[in-house]
């Protein structure tokens, strides 16, 4: 059910600084990759721009039609008067629109997606009466809800319990047997050793991008840390071709 | 005595009756609206274009007179003008949205204070800026009540669209929901409802009846659906409240219905039973799971 994603020589930027500079390469179809880096090494950039909601500033990502984003959970205002039934059911979007009715169907489908991720007795729960971690399987209930061929999730497990994270991992894993490909940003290398096949270590250029085990050897990892020092005031127009 | 305390100047007086009407209006769709804006953070938003229209309604009068049509004309433009403009330029000098409409609605202000004075006397200077419930004619009353069903009926049909936007914006745009076009169909929704208020309450005044029942709908539901009910509930009650007010005791009526909404506001930081101040302190023991 998967589709790849290709990006082909892409640069995205901050007002003109590169914040991902110059990535070619493929997430191949039913693949699990982690992206890996240091902080404003452009992670969260990269991922925006796959679910298109940043700016390509040079070459070109193709990506399918239907990608699913996980957005890091504090840039949503988790006090906001909304139930959990109704964030679950926000997963059937492209499906009813703006007007369409959400047939009983979609309405068991996302109490089941609750059920799933640990809130089945909360459907009627204002979002503000959950715990980050609860918060966060209520982003994954809509994930699951929205059904998607490409999942990208960006920092997934920060700021929740080890059980929560144990639970929503499992779910990963059901993604990837499923033949989805699951793209996730993370920052704990022995989860990402264990448990992704494939990643993306990234310091604004890429570093690597193959095999787990060879992407965070050491030598690699020492090369991020060396090119992630910072945001050059001064910086020329870059030289190379796009 | 209670007939004639609640009822008896109504029944007695048409044009307490006209001013009952009109606000009522007003109270069942300026308040959703006012909710909408206190969950995207925006409380200010509706005071700022209530001044912007200033001008535009100015231009109306110089024009034709005190015409509800022209003075709504220009009010409409002045306001579209003022939250593009905002809008426009901090997009083009990186600045905040909130500061640009600021300096916008503070220009606009004074410019309409001068254009009135220039060309009118005192009386329709405090007409523009208080405005006179009691002077409500047809087209003014005309006008509140197409408003209201205009934006209870645009409500209605965006009411998905507009939680989605205020909830997740970017889930609405990686889904492709056109967050931005809701966004300014919202916004237009508003400037119009302003403008119908401000028949009644004049530019100073208007957007009290859409900001104080909406904050004050926060200590009575913990839904969106739930505060927008509240919140006209509260505004119907406000605008009952005020006429009598002003009438029994000889008080200007603008400010009487605002200071009754400011009452009932007031009343439900105290005691609502949603973050209240009273349901907080109040320690009720805790359940078993």
């Amino acid at each position: 059910m998967s589709e790849a994603i290709r990006l082909r020589d892409v640069t995205l930027s901050h007002d003109r600084h590169p914040a991902v500079h110059h990535i070619s390469g493929e997430f191949a179809p039913g693949s699990l990759t982690a992206i890996v880096g240091p902080n404003g090494a452009g992670k969260t950039t990269l991922l925006r721009a796959i679910a298109g909601l940043h700016p390509v500033d040079e070459g070109r990502i193709e990506r399918p039609a239907r990608i699913a984003l996980l957005p890091q959970m504090t840039a949503l205002d988790r006090s906001f008067p909304i139930s959990c039934l109704d964030v679950a059911m926000l997963g059937h979007w492209r499906r009813c629109g703006a007007f369409g009715a959400i047939a009983p169907a979609g309405r068991a489908q996302a109490e089941a997606a609750l059920e799933a991720v640990g809130l089945g007795g909360l459907a009627r729960r204002p979002v503000g009466s959950l715990s980050a971690g609860q918060f966060q399987r209520l982003l994954f209930a809509r994930l699951l809800v929205q059904d998607a061929p490409v999942i990208l999730l960006d920092e997934p497990f920060n700021a929740v319990d080890a059980r929560t994270a144990a639970d929503l991992l499992r779910l990963v894993r059901e993604w990837h047997g499923q033949g989805r490909t699951v793209v996730a940003v993370l920052h704990d290398l022995e989860l990402v050793r264990r448990e992704f096949p494939e990643t993306l270590l990234l310091a604004r250029d890429p570093v690597a991008w193959c095999g787990t085990e060879e992407a965070l050897a050491a030598s690699n990892r020492l090369r991020a840390r060396m090119m992630s020092e910072g945001w050059d005031e001064a910086a020329a127009a870059c030289g190379r071709a796009a | 005595m209670l007939y004639d305390l609640l009822i008896g100047p109504f029944a007695e007086f048409g044009f307490l009756r006209r001013a009952l009407v009109g606000c009522l209006a007003l109270s069942v769709a300026a308040p959703p609206l006012g909710v909408f804006l206190v969950l995207r953070r925006m409380s200010l938003t509706a005071d700022v274009l209530a001044h912007g229209i200033l001008p535009g309604v100015a231009a109306g009068f110089i024009l034709a007179g005190l015409s509800v049509t022209a003075m709504s004309v220009g009010g409409l433009v002045a306001g579209l003008l003022v939250t593009l403009g905002a809008g426009a330029i901090s997009r083009a000098t990186g600045g905040r949205e909130d500061s640009a409409l600021a300096a916008l609605y503070l220009v606009a202000l004074a410019l309409g204070v001068t254009m009135v004075s220039a060309s009118a006397g005192s009386v329709e200077l405090t007409h523009l800026l208080f405005g006179s419930v009691l002077g409500v004619d047809d087209p003014a009353l005309l006008m509140m009540a197409g408003v209201a069903t205009l934006t209870l009926l645009a409500l209605s049909l965006a009411w998905r669209p507009l939680v989605l936007e205020c909830f997740d914006p970017s889930f609405a745009a990686a889904e492709g929901a056109r967050g931005g076009a809701w966004h300014l169909l919202f916004m237009a929704l508003v400037v119009l409802n302003v403008l119908a208020a401000f028949q009644a309450l004049g530019t100073m005044m208007a957007v009290g009846l859409m900001m104080l029942p909406a904050v004050a709908a926060r200590h009575w539901a913990r839904s969106v659906g739930g505060m927008a009910y509240a919140s006209s509930g509260i505004a119907i009650l406000a605008s009952a409240a005020g006429i009598l007010v002003s009438y029994h005791l000889d008080v200007p009526t603008g400010p009487a219905v605002v200071l009754s909404a400011g009452a009932v506001w007031a009343a439900s930081v105290l005691a609502g039973p949603v973050d209240g101040v009273l349901a907080r302190s109040l320690r009720r023991r805790h359940l078993a799971g």
